[in-house]
């Protein structure tokens, strides 16, 4: 399901060649809509020609509806989209630099490039400013370091803000857009063509406003009405070719391939533990932090925790057996949680291979039944992680000469960082 | 005889249009939307990196770009960067506005014109990389999302250059 991943799918040469078509397609719209042009995009500030308010929103409402709507019909993950992280006042702080910057300079950087490619000498000028003030930026936020990354507070979206759901952002956003383009034009009228104020005519007339306008209107109630997609309902959608995975047990790892990608300095291993507490305490790997099913299907916090680990994190579900954490690799699949795997044979067949010693526990006489989901050990006290088998380290592999073969492969969830940062 | 006007721009509400077509087609094939800003530090990194390669190394904001052998252009943001220039040309010069000229407000010299574009470009630049994106990567892109941080950037951009019109004046009218 999108988004895709075009370098990582199509290959380095074909996924950077869609990028360029991007950008191509990118630069002749701005170039189209006059945004190579320093006097129409400065006249913004002056009321005169608002071309840059309403291309600009028009942009934003259009795009804001598809996706919403694409993630409404289960086309588009929307929890693997790079959302820009929030650092509120660095932000703001940044903005109005951006504004002062822009009605001095009579572009912004996308712009500007445009303004270049076309032989614009203003545009070739402010692109050489822009790059001796990207070099300054480097030389001296060392300075303010501490405040550049302060106010971090991370994917932070407006239904989260107003605490109301994420159709109704997406139905007041447009409706905003449109009051805004009906007081442009007015303004516009105003200002550039200085038509008094009372003979500007109040009421659109125009069809085809009128009927984009209902258009975006009906998007964005059906995007009310037919809600976002629940962690449950997006398996759903998964569930045939992720229930392949299972059934080819693609994501059920090795203990020593754990063992290796705990102790790999470039991955970062993110354990989550769904057993009991007692379980839990009896005995967990190195790092390992338990979670319970409700917190994985309620818990705000740990949800945006998932969907925000680093690109280079791999995700795995233990249980005491496999049934637990196949569950538990549902529901993060659900969430949109990448690189997610499951400890094969779950931590009865970790200490198998990796044990405590009889000081600690004794195996089970009796064997349980396949799939239960207890542990086969007997701990006289609990060690937690306090003991060399909850990570024996890397060299322990090559000692006990295990053979595993490897499944992880590592799949990034944005290309690119930052957008424009 | 070839006609030489330069055609009009097309309907703004067209115009954004395709752009949010676009952006979300970003979105959808590679999980990330628009952007400039990013790539243009990159192209910085690198001119640097010609001529001072050591101080890259050194400086933690741009060795992380191209320290060691890393190469800074090698990323998918100057690829679209380059699109974006190439998009751009081919507009100009199907609809004839490729032209080498200089845009500027009536009371205000060629040249003084561009002292104000580098001045206001580096400002530019600095505020983008202050805020971790610009105009398209921030505000645009962001905004779709309905990121709470470049929807009050975006509303800063505009206030600082409200703020700032009546000022500069003269430059532009």
């Amino acid at each position: 399901m999108a988004p895709f991943d075009v370098v990582l799918q199509l290959g380095k040469f074909l996924g950077y060649m869609v990028y360029l078509l991007v950008g191509v397609a990118f630069g002749a719209v701005l170039e189209m809509s006059g945004f190579g042009d320093s006097r129409k995009l400065s006249a913004q500030f002056y009321f005169r020609d608002m071309t840059v308010l309403k291309v600009m929103f028009t942009a934003i409402v259009v795009a804001m509806a598809l996706i919403f709507a694409f993630s409404s019909l289960g086309w588009l993950e929307f929890n693997r989209l790079y959302v820009n992280p929030t650092y509120l006042l660095p932000g703001i702080v940044g903005g109005f630099i951006m504004g002062f910057g822009f009605i001095i300079g009579g572009f912004c950087p996308g712009t500007s490039m445009v303004a270049v490619a076309t032989l614009k000498l203003d545009g070739i000028f402010f692109f050489l400013g822009l790059l001796t003030g990207v070099f300054f930026f480097g030389e001296t936020v060392f300075l303010f370091v501490n405040f550049h990354n302060s106010n971090y507070l991370g994917r932070f979206i407006l239904p989260e803000l107003f605490g109301v759901g994420t159709g109704l952002v997406v139905f007041l956003v447009v409706l905003m857009a449109l009051a805004m383009f009906y007081w442009a034009e007015i303004a516009e009228a105003f200002f550039g063509r200085k038509i008094p104020f009372k003979k500007i005519k109040k009421l659109p007339d125009n069809r085809a406003k009128i009927f984009a306008s209902a258009g975006l209107v009906f998007l964005a109630l059906f995007v009310m009405f037919s809600g976002q997609p629940t962690a449950g309902d997006k398996w759903e959608r998964l569930a045939q070719k992720e229930a392949k995975k299972l059934q080819d047990r693609e994501v059920y790892i090795h203990p020593a391939e754990l063992l290796e990608a705990m102790n790999d300095p470039t991955l970062y291993t993110r354990l989550v533990d769904f057993r009991t507490e007692t379980d839990y305490n009896l005995f967990h790997l190195e790092n390992a932090r338990r979670v319970t099913f409700d917190q994985l299907s309620q818990d705000i916090d740990f949800f945006k925790e998932m969907i925000n680990l680093p690109d280079n994190t791999v995700v795995v579900a233990i249980s005491n057996d496999e049934a637990g954490a196949t569950r538990a690799y549902k529901l993060l699949r659900g969430l949109g949680v990448l690189n997610v795997y499951i400890l094969e044979g779950g931590i009865n067949n970790w200490l198998h291979f990796f044990p405590v010693g009889t000081t600690f526990a004794r195996e089970l006489e009796t064997a349980l039944p396949a799939g239960q989901e207890k542990l086969a050990y007997l701990f006289s006290h609990a060690v937690g992680e306090n003991v060399w088998a909850a990570n024996p380290g890397p060299e322990t592999i090559k000692e006990n000469r295990i053979e595993f073969n490897r499944k992880i492969k590592v799949q990034k969830k944005k290309l690119l960082s930052g957008g424009c940062g | 005889m070839k006609n030489k006007t330069p055609s009009p721009y097309i309907n703004p509400y067209l115009g954004g249009t395709l752009l949010g077509i676009v952006l979300f087609l970003a979105y959808f094939l590679t999980g990330g939307g628009l952007g400039a800003s990013a790539a243009i530090n990159r192209v910085q990194v690198a001119i640097l990196d010609l001529f001072a390669s050591g101080h890259v190394n050194r400086v933690g904001y741009f060795a992380e770009l191209g320290g060691g052998d890393a190469n800074a252009l090698d990323s998918s943001a100057v690829l679209m960067l380059l699109g974006t220039f190439l998009g751009g040309m081919i507009s100009g010069l199907i609809h004839r506005r490729f032209k080498a000229e200089t845009r500027k407000g009536p009371n205000i010299s060629v040249k003084k014109r561009w002292l104000m574009a580098f001045i206001g470009g580096a400002i530019m630049g600095y505020g983008a990389r202050f805020a971790r994106g610009c105009t398209s990567g921030q505000a645009l892109s962001g905004g779709a999302v309905l990121s709470v941080g470049s929807w009050a950037l975006m509303f800063c951009i505009f206030i600082g250059g409200y703020a700032l019109a009546w000022f500069v004046r003269k430059m532009w009218n």
